[in-house]
């Protein structure tokens, strides 16, 4: 039933760009599929350790500029009258580094961050947000400041005996971006079903329960906060050669509170949340911008976002499957989807 | 040696605006428990309110302040009624949402109802600076410091020595035993929310006629408070006063002697470094668990 509906949505999502031929509308959902990738990422950390990262956007925007530096090249003086000269590489390789690069950064916030919990994780997270994208507005000699980095070159994907297929036009773009959230999607599936996983959950729901058993809290969750930041560093890599051009504006913590809200609304936790809060609140703006003014777009925005945490505060995707379990069993159980396996049951 | 003592000028007038924000914001925090992010957009309320009985209906600079205090306190104590009371006793990052929906909706209206140009205040005091010696410092900015004063010691007084004080230190330390012991703690919160609201709304208000004054303002405001709350330690009031001090000299050296673009920077640097090294604040003593 679950592998069906999985299926099927991913045929229909395979098929738009075959019948959909508004440029806007496309653009949209590319940009959309790019933010539900980083919102896949944060729901890894959100949803299955619980630990709420406001400084997401960071290895999103970390990604976007390692991609763009590389297939650019920079020139940059370092201390000493030294200079690093880095010619341009192509943009498949600024694709891997920048993996790399947001998962090592995702390392250090994460082994600095773990030892500080609750509100002081979300208040740390969001200065080191603050701080990278202030680096990226002052350091104008590597990331030309608020002039932007332009002309960052499309994706070329190599093929044997063809030469290259360079990704420029939108139809290319939304196929890169569709199979690249379908790997994402994947990979976090495997990870939370496996025994990593059921430690992750355990630690979320039962921390001292988990230690007892034999879960190692620091590095379970700095794992958790490596493949996180490695995957919204993809998202923001793509973002980089999709959009062309970035500025400092990529780090704005609005963009960090979309993916919060892609996650809190789709429902936390859940691997279809992200993706369904995702496409309602990336497309959301799209639906608003004949009949409101962009101002007051943003106000229905913060409405919304309220809306969702009085009414939905689980999100839609565990409300809808609560209501139909309990409808097939005809019970009123009102077990938490997230509950039904934990980590804890089984020793390490 | 002039240019240092101008800094340490700049710093008394920064600090304690500083030092209004984070007490607010410290109060909120320490008694309800609440990450405040719609602080800042009370920061930019207070600013825009001076602006509108100041330019718009021409009455007194004087009486704008007081103004700005009593909005401040009426527009917190709405959020409090309407927003956090329905979700009292559940966890702090729904209330964290909550507030960032709030803060987001709040700051879009301002930038709708007023637009996005920089508005000025014009102000009664004289364009000369004060010149005392190798250092200057305008009239404006003296008013401003000496405002802020006043209203620190009010709020010493108020937490200390009144009734309402008493009741709201009781509900830090322990809202149970506060309830029990007859503290009405819905009205608590309401009120430390309501008055953390308008230490806030006077911040910008003393705050946005020395800048200017636009709807983002706040944001930066913001964070500067959680880097100031997260200095003095959490709740603790003097630690905010100090801690909002510290931040302004941090802000004035850094910006004089690093790079004037990593100005703001030092706010979040200071977070991280505190969080990392004294997580408990500079100015911790014991602290409970809980």
């Amino acid at each position: 039933m679950k592998a069906i509906v999985t299926i099927l949505a991913v045929a229909a999502l395979a098929s738009v760009p075959l019948w959909l031929r508004d440029p806007y509308l496309l653009n949209a959902l590319i940009t959309t599929g790019i933010f539900v990738i980083g919102a896949m990422s944060l729901n890894l950390l959100l949803g299955f350790t619980g630990q709420l990262s406001l400084g997401h956007i960071a290895f999103f925007g970390i990604g976007a500029y390692v991609s763009a530096l590389t297939s650019l090249g920079f020139d940059i003086g370092l201390l000493g009258g030294f200079r690093l000269v880095h010619t341009p590489w192509p943009p498949i390789v600024g694709f891997v580094l920048a993996i790399l690069i947001a998962g090592l950064c995702g390392y250090f916030v994460g082994l600095l961050s773990f030892r500080v919990r609750g509100a002081y994780f979300v208040i740390v997270t969001i200065s080191f947000a603050e701080v990278v994208r202030l680096v990226a507005l002052n350091w104008v000699e590597l990331t030309q400041g608020p002039l932007a980095l332009t002309n960052i070159p499309s994706v070329a994907l190599p093929l044997p005996g063809f030469g290259e297929l360079t990704l420029r036009t939108k139809f290319h773009n939304y196929y890169l971006v569709l199979v690249v959230a379908l790997i994402a999607y994947l990979l976090i599936a495997r990870l939370v079903h496996s025994h990593f996983g059921r430690s992750m959950r355990g630690l979320m729901e039962n921390e001292t329960l988990a230690v007892s058993v034999g879960i190692d809290v620091t590095r379970t969750l700095t794992i958790a906060a490596v493949i996180s930041a490695a995957i919204a560093g993809a998202a923001g890599s793509l973002y980089a050669h999709y959009i062309r051009i970035i500025d400092p504006e990529v780090f704005a913590f609005i963009n960090t509170v979309t993916m919060v809200i892609m996650v809190i609304s789709g429902g936390k936790g859940s691997l279809a949340g992200p993706v369904v809060g995702g496409l309602i609140f990336g497309l959301l703006p799209v639906a608003l911008r004949p009949v409101m003014a962009p101002e007051a777009q943003w106000i229905a925005y913060g409405g919304v976002l309220i809306a969702i945490l009085f009414v939905l505060p689980r999100g839609i995707v565990p409300s809808l499957a609560q209501r139909l379990t309990r409808r097939r069993s005809g019970t009123t159980a009102l077990a938490p989807v997230a509950l039904s396996e934990t980590g804890a049951k089984e020793p390490a | 040696m002039s240019e240092f003592l101008q800094h340490l000028i700049n710093m008394l007038v920064l600090g304690g605006t500083y030092a209004l924000l984070g007490i607010g914001l410290t109060l909120i925090f320490g008694i309800m428990n609440v990450v405040n992010f719609t602080h800042g957009v009370l920061y930019t309320f207070g600013a825009y309110i001076m602006f509108i009985v100041v330019q718009q209906f021409g009455l007194n600079f004087f009486l704008a302040l007081p103004v700005a205090v009593l909005a401040g306190w009426l527009l917190g104590a709405a959020i409090e009624l309407t927003l956090l009371r329905p979700l009292r006793g559940s966890d702090i990052d729904t209330t964290m949402l909550v507030m960032i929906g709030a803060w987001i909706a709040m700051q879009s209206g301002t930038l709708w109802i007023w637009g996005g140009v920089a508005k000025s205040v014009a102000t009664p005091f004289p364009e000369a600076p004060l010149v005392l010696g190798p250092v200057s410092v305008s009239w404006l900015r003296l008013f401003v410091l000496a405002a802020a004063a006043m209203l620190i010691l009010v709020t010493y007084l108020l937490i200390n020595k009144t009734s309402l004080g008493r009741a709201m230190r009781a509900t830090f330390q322990d809202h149970d035993t506060a309830s029990l012991m007859g503290v009405n703690v819905d009205m608590i919160y309401t009120s430390t929310f309501a008055i953390g609201s308008s230490l806030a709304a006077a911040a910008g208000a003393l705050l946005g006629p020395v800048y200017v004054i636009f709807p983002q303002m706040g944001d930066l405001a913001a964070v500067k408070a959680f880097a100031i709350v997260i200095l003095g330690g959490l709740g603790n009031i003097t630690g905010a006063v100090i801690g909002g001090f510290i931040l302004a000299l941090a802000e004035e050296l850094g910006a004089g002697y690093v790079s004037s673009g990593y100005r703001d920077a030092m706010g979040f640097l200071i977070i991280i470094a505190v969080l990392i090294f004294r997580p408990t604040g500079l100015f911790a003593r014991a602290e409970r668990v809980g």
